[in-house]
């Protein structure tokens, strides 16, 4: 490597390598320290401009580490994730865990830094294989099988992109990982946005995100809300930026999500989807693509990589103390959790873009960027879907968690209570972020790509945003019976796979394995018998025809053996007598023959 | 801040008028405001345009996801266990 870079994917990789050796009081220091390493190499990285371990194979050049300030802001809040996450995940003890979270990290990493398409793909599919251990890991009754539709998803959307990366190298020669010419896209063009949209949960390849992220481990789905969204925007700004495809589908992500959200009876799923709808944000502000924009969409994703992370570490707590994660197994806890309450309060604040709150400085960024470009429509249904957004996390996820009708079991209301320590200052570190993110944006303005001029603080956006947001509560207050939770899922998309999948399974054990029978029996019938008797005849001929002869002539060998046996007595004076009355034969008979 | 949530909750008349005069005094705040640099004419002419923005759309979305979850989106838990096994049976 060049002096000066430290990779961070090395430290988490090696980090996680050598855990399984450290036991004992080393592990939780080291749990902490590794991390730590990571961000302190970010941190150091963002001195540096330019490439940076650079690796020839074969004929292609492989960059390990570009560094602009693009890579940089999203590196530096990804290594910081995980710090917290590993700080939230302190106590749990299964080494794989933490090594499965770390090489999650450390592809998130690896694919914000690198410069290629062949190493992008490499990280990308050590994001998809390492995360779904953080599924696996919870080990529910549906955890197996939900980890198994996620990797095969992801490895369906790996495809994509290596078809788009090899088609990109046959027609320009180089898998340089940059922006793709956005106005005359062709079919590669159109791959690799699809591959990088399956991961930004883009609708409507997003069904696996609120299946995998509500049944993941308490603290994997904090690792999981994180990198592999957040990650994908990060490629699709660096890729597709300008790409008007996205503006439609990122709105639609964001009206989609809040309409499931509202309907859902899981905490975390609820979540799940609430990133659904707030990375569309993201990606409609890519798809616009103006500085502003792409400023807007970047500051968000730091902003929701804070606040989700928060509110999934309240959500976790919940699921960690009580191993419920249903509203109707849930309710009324704020007397038994009050800290878990408050941090989870600062990161629905967060999402809702309540003033002074995280996504106030983000949010609003990525709307005026809208209106700025002129697409006004867009605008106005992201407004629309921000009223979504603080109606579900903003009042239902808190009310009917921490207040509403209490649904705890015996057992349940027992178990509640804050968690342990390491998750409180996981928890106080992310909410302090997210009030520090929206009070004081200016430096997370200084880390964004381009030149930043923008205030939030104005008069007119708080009025705004308290109208917004109190009249929006008025109508949930009003209406809360029509959101009441009940124990129901969510039909989706994904619908339509797992029923192609049973319709699949159906064909393979109904009308193939008939089919399959019937040619069997048919075969047995018609085709064994038939050559039974053709064996048979051959059998016949083989014995009596091909053998008859062979054995005729051993057997006329053997006879003439026999009868040549007899001449054979082993006394010299009789073989001598038959040697010389062969030879007086053979003389008389030449002689008479010369005579005659 | 438990004892100052139960405190509330024991009033919780007296909370709810509270938060409707905040509500009002928002909206008429919100008059006062410079609405010179807003984006849309909406925003500049209509007053309390974001009170009612707000309140349209949180009960839209409530009544489109009320009416989408009974048209059969939302389902029994063991929908899809249900018809794996019955597929099983069959």
């Amino acid at each position: 490597m060049t002096p000066g870079f430290i990779h961070p994917s090395l430290l988490l990789i090696g980090g996680a390598l050598l855990l399984p050796f450290i036991q004992g009081p080393l592990r939780k220091p080291y749990l902490f320290l590794v991390p730590l390493l990571a961000l302190c190499a970010v941190a150091l990285n963002t001195t540096l401009s330019g490439t940076f371990g650079l690796f020839q194979f074969m004929d292609w050049q492989l960059v390990f580490g570009r560094i602009d300030k693009l890579s940089t802001v999203f590196a530096l809040i990804m290594a910081l994730m995980a710090v917290i996450g590993t700080l939230y995940g302190l106590k749990v003890n299964r080494a794989g865990e933490h090594m499965a979270a770390w090489f999650y990290a450390a592809g998130s990493l690896g694919t914000i830094y690198c410069g290629d398409y062949l190493s992008l793909f490499f990280f990308w599919e050590m994001m998809a294989f390492a995360s779904v251990f953080l599924i696996w890991f919870r080990r529910g009754p549906q955890s197996l099988q939900v980890g198994y539709r996620y990797l095969l998803i992801h490895t369906i959307g790996g495809i994509i992109l290596l078809a788009g990366i090899m088609l990109r190298y046959q027609a320009e020669g180089n898998i340089t990982f940059s922006l793709l010419d956005v106005t005359h896209p062709q079919p590669y063009t159109w791959l690799i946005m699809i591959g990088f949209a399956l991961n930004a949960a883009v609708v409507p390849l997003h069904s696996w995100l609120p299946e995998a992220y509500s049944e993941a481990s308490f603290n994997g789905a904090v690792f999981l809300c994180a990198f592999t969204t957040k990650t994908a925007v990060y490629t699709l700004a660096r890729a597709c930026a300008g790409m008007e495809i996205l503006i439609v589908l990122g709105v639609i992500m964001a009206l989609y999500g809040v309409i499931y959200a509202v309907m859902e009876n899981d905490i975390r799923k609820l979540l799940a989807w609430s990133i659904v709808s707030q990375v569309g944000y993201m990606v409609a502000a890519i798809g616009i693509g103006t500085e502003m924009a792409i400023n807007g969409a970047v500051a968000h994703a730091v902003a929701h990589i804070l606040y989700k992370s928060l509110l999934f570490m309240g959500t976790g707590s919940v699921l960690y103390m009580t191993g419920k994660s249903k509203f109707t197994e849930l309710g009324g806890l704020y007397a038994k959790m009050p800290a878990t309450f408050f941090f989870t309060m600062i990161g629905c604040l967060s999402i809702s873009a309540a003033p002074f709150f995280a996504a106030w400085a983000s949010k609003s960024m990525i709307i005026g960027a809208g209106f700025e470009h002129h697409i006004s429509w867009a605008s106005w249904l992201l407004m629309f879907g921000a009223t979504g957004t603080f109606m579900y996390n903003g009042l239902k996820l808190p009310y009917f968690l921490f207040f509403g009708k209490n649904n705890c079991s015996e057992e349940t209301w027992e178990a509640a209570g804050d968690p342990p320590w390491n998750m409180m200052i996981a928890m106080t570190l992310g909410a302090t972020l997210c009030i520090v993110v929206g009070t004081a944006p200016g430096f997370l303005y200084e880390l964004l790509p381009y030149h930043v001029e923008y205030n939030p603080h104005t008069m007119y956006h708080f009025m705004e945003t308290l109208q917004l947001l109190g009249f929006a509560a008025l109508a949930f207050f009003l209406f809360k019976k029509a959101v009441e939770p009940v124990d129901r899922i969510c039909l989706d998309i994904d619908w339509v796979y797992r029923k192609a999948g049973c319709g699949f399974l159906w064909l393979v054990k109904k009308p193939l394995q008939a089919i399959d029978t019937g040619w069997g029996e048919a075969y047995r019938v018609v085709g064994l018998s038939s050559l039974m008797s053709m064996s048979r005849f051959w059998s016949w001929f083989d014995w009596n025809a091909i053998d008859g002869v062979v054995d005729g002539i051993a057997r006329l060998v053997r006879g003439i053996g026999s009868k040549v046996r007899l001449l054979q007595s082993g006394q010299i004076q009789i073989s001598l007598y038959y040697a010389f009355s062969l030879a007086a034969v053979l003389l008389i008979t030449f002689i008479t023959f010369q005579l005659l | 801040m438990i004892a100052i949530i139960k405190y509330l909750q024991a009033r919780l008349k007296t909370v709810v008028v509270v938060c409707y005069a905040l509500l009002a005094v928002t909206a008429a705040s919100s008059l006062l405001v410079d609405t010179h640099h807003a984006h849309s004419w909406v925003e500049q002419h209509v007053p309390c345009f974001w009170s009612l923005f707000g309140f349209a759309a949180a009960a839209t979305i409530i009544g489109v996801a009320r009416w989408f979850g009974r048209s059969g989106i939302q389902a029994p838990t063991d929908f899809y266990t249900r018809s794996q096994s019955s597929e099983e049976e069959a």
